[in-house]
């Protein structure tokens, strides 16, 4: 069976063109890059090539780039080392109620060492209000940290305008950008951010590699110990064959920047629209216009997400759900409640995120197969006759 | 169309594809509903009650694929058996008929118990 994939925002194929980049350096250039000998001085060439790459998809110095593990890493590291360096200036942080996991239990685990956070409600769209963010500061805020684009919902926040407030009161500013490097431009000088968090497997680049942006000047306690690796600041051998996958797929990235936002944009409205026009009671979740161009989340009125995933699944469509019934929890997704869904509407979220190997006989595909699927589901509810 | 699914059992699978007994009865003898939107499960199942043998069960079901599986596995079991014994159907039971359950699904197999508990109440109350 052909299969549809449409999790894009989970994780993404990695290219081949990054395989074949990363390839080299599993057998041939294994060298430590930390070694004298030449076998370990080539590779950390590559890797200062590479820092390079990433630093251009993003307007960065190239000194101001940090590998890390990934995007968790890069927001841990973020969050705990400004927290950490900045202790005795203060205490509280700003983030908001629709982070993803990595930013608010770090937050959580950060409350529990003595910092407080405010979570800053979103309106229904998912929007930030930079306003709020204004006012939530104090004497003691050392940091503001929010997404730049929502993994569920793909709301793009209006973050250079969250970055001149948290300049403006002397506040450092985090942004987890791991939904949007490499899907929409992004300038780390344009938005005024102090720190900002990457992965490589978002973007068509490999798992297990990411990086955190550090503006020059930032105060930051290392996250990891143990060598002095990327200029003290993350301990550990380096993952070269990762970090040069990573360079590989930012550059490609780059590359398609100027037409492949409008591409998906296209296929995005497609598939909004063709369901629409298909299902009755469905509503669009996020911001209709500030909105990565990859991402549709619609809530299915009367049935559940898991029943729909596994019903695609066995069509060949991978998609995934804001349903609680998907995360092993009993409550449904976070970001659509604090947008104000009610619950039974968040169990019933799809999200299907688009990519670079998506094609329009792809959304064709759901548009043909899911009307379907929700009307069997739907005569299966016992929520829709009682709103008869 | 082969089954990669390595979350739930084949049966449950098969249950969630096909689910035996689902849809409305007319004046049921028995009517229990469970569940609430919050935790995204809710079940209503219906018994029609004769000579004190439930002879059929329906089901409507909002949730998961395991919700669904439990729904259709629990109307399976009860159809043919008196009271008492529908009344000793328990979690567990319908778990091992669906060979196993994942240990975060659990609760869903719990609603149909309660759902099944449900409707004997509500069939008792009426025939007191």
């Amino acid at each position: 069976m052909e299969r549809v994939y449409l999790d894009y925002a989970a994780t993404t194929p990695t290219d081949p063109e990054v395989v074949k980049a990363m390839l080299p350096y599993f057998t041939d250039s294994f060298g430590n890059p930390s070694s004298i000998y030449s076998y370990g001085q080539e590779n950390k060439g590559a890797i200062e090539e590479a820092r390079t790459k990433v630093a251009r998809l993003i307007g960065a110095r190239d000194e101001e780039i940090v590998f890390t593990s990934g995007g968790t890493e890069a927001d841990n590291a973020a969050l705990q080392g400004v927290a950490f360096a900045n202790e005795s200036k203060g205490n509280h942080i700003i983030t908001s109620s629709i982070e993803h996991h990595a930013v608010i239990e770090t937050c959580e685990f950060l409350e529990k060492r003595g910092f407080t956070t405010s979570y800053l409600g979103v309106d229904k769209y998912g929007l930030v209000d930079p306003d709020d963010v204004r006012k939530a500061i104090t004497k003691e805020t050392i940091l503001i940290s929010v997404m730049q684009a929502n993994n569920e919902v793909g709301t793009i926040e209006p973050i250079a305008e969250i970055a001149r407030v948290a300049k403006e009161a002397g506040v450092y500013f985090h942004t987890d950008a791991v939904q949007a490097v490499g899907h929409i431009p992004v300038d780390v000088n344009e938005l005024g951010v102090d720190l900002l968090s990457i992965s490589a497997h978002k973007l068509c680049g490999p798992k297990g590699v990411g990086a955190l942006y550090i503006r020059k000047g930032t105060r930051l306690t290392p996250f990891m110990h143990g060598g002095g690796q990327e200029n003290r600041r993350r301990a550990s051998t380096e993952n070269v064959p990762g970090i040069v996958g990573f360079s590989r797929a930012a550059e490609l990235a780059l590359l398609e920047l100027n037409q492949e936002p409008e591409r998906l944009t296209n296929l995005r409205e497609r598939l909004i629209k063709g369901l629409t026009e298909r299902i009755e009671h469905i509503h669009l979740n996020g911001h209709p216009k500030e909105r990565l161009p990859n991402n549709v989340n619609i809530s299915f009125e009367y049935i559940e997400g898991e029943s729909m995933i596994l019903n695609l699944d066995l069509q060949g469509i991978c998609v995934s759900s804001g349903s609680a019934c998907t995360s092993g929890s009993l409550e449904p997704s976070h970001v659509c409640l604090a947008m104000g869904l009610p619950p039974e509407q968040a169990h019933g979220s799809l999200r299907l995120t688009l990519g670079r190997w998506t094609k329009e006989e792809d959304i064709d595909m759901v548009l043909e197969v899911l009307p379907g699927i929700v009307a069997r589901l739907r005569a299966m509810s016992p929520l829709l006759k009682s709103q008869r | 169309m082969s089954n990669v699914n390595t979350l739930y059992s084949a049966k449950v699978m098969e249950h969630f594809q096909n689910p035996r007994n689902v849809g409305d009865m007319e004046n049921p003898d028995g009517l229990g509903h469970v569940g609430n939107p919050v935790c995204g499960d809710i079940m209503e199942l219906y018994i029609r009650v004769k000579d004190n043998i439930i002879t059929d069960a329906k089901f409507k079901t909002f949730g998961c694929g395991a919700a669904i599986a439990t729904s259709s596995m629990v109307t399976e079991l009860v159809i043919g058996k008196t009271i008492e014994e529908a009344m000793e159907i328990s979690n567990k039971a319908v778990v091992e008929a669906l060979d196993g359950l994942p240990a975060i699904k659990m609760h869903c197999s719990v609603l149909a118990e309660e759902a099944l508990k449900s409707a004997i109440e509500n069939y008792r109350s009426k025939s007191e």
